[in-house]
């Protein structure tokens, strides 16, 4: 289990790698990126600046991978999530989880996932031609976070 | 032991300060106690408790305002998170 906030980009392809690696019971890897749109709330969206608060960032997003493995038999997951200065098309968050089973590899990914947009401490202020605007909370987040109260 | 308080994202900006270090106000046992000294300076920060859906952890876990705080406790304000 491995949780990283960084700057930097990462790579998919190596990250999984490096998740099933010595790993011969993984049966099912699932993976969600997001990634910066370029528009938002009818307007274009020319950057992005992720900002956190170090230190609880990290407690946070490792408190919710612990959550996930104990609800779900996993078998390893790790979430990257970036910071700092970000344009359309790049990645912003990847959550990855192994199992034996597709099924529980599937809900504990779309878990992570839903529990990190609602609580885990990361604020987007976007750039539009109209000027810069921190992103308003969705609803629907909280909605999808929801879904898993026990 | 002094106590910090941390604003990010868009609270940070209406204060204008993204941290502080104070010894613990006299009276002040929880969150909203803090809040109410807070106040108590006038101009944006009258406003900080008002903030829609302001969200406070203590000691780096997210709280309700009615959380207890003393010396030494890491206390932080924020608006709804937007990540991932």
């Amino acid at each position: 289990m491995m949780v990283r906030v960084q700057e930097a980009d990462f790579d998919v392809g190596t990250e999984l790698a490096a998740l099933r690696r010595n790993q011969p019971q993984i049966g099912a890897l699932v993976s969600f990126v997001g990634v910066v749109r370029a528009a938002s709330d009818g307007a274009g969206v020319s950057e992005m600046t992720l900002e956190h608060y170090p230190g609880m960032t990290e407690k946070a997003l490792a408190a919710m991978v612990g959550e996930a493995g104990r609800r779900w038999n996993l078998i390893d997951a790790i979430v990257i999530h970036r910071v700092g200065r970000l344009l359309p098309g790049d990645q912003i968050v990847l959550v990855a989880v192994a199992g034996a089973h597709r099924g529980e590899a599937f809900a504990a990914c779309e878990f992570l996932i839903d529990y990190l947009k609602t609580r885990a401490p990361f604020w987007k202020r976007e750039v539009t031609p109209q000027g810069a605007r921190w992103v308003a909370a969705r609803a629907s987040d909280d909605q999808a976070a929801e879904r898993w109260r026990d | 032991m002094m106590l910090k308080i941390l604003y990010f994202a868009s609270v940070r900006e209406l204060l204008g300060q993204g941290s502080e270090e104070l010894p613990l106000p006299a009276g002040v046992v929880d969150v909203a106690g803090l809040l109410g000294f807070l106040a108590q300076r006038g101009g944006a920060w009258e406003h900080l408790a008002e903030i829609r859906n302001l969200r406070q952890a203590v000691n780096q876990e997210m709280v309700g305002r009615n959380a207890p705080i003393g010396a030494g406790d890491e206390v932080a304000f924020f608006p709804p998170v937007t990540g991932g």
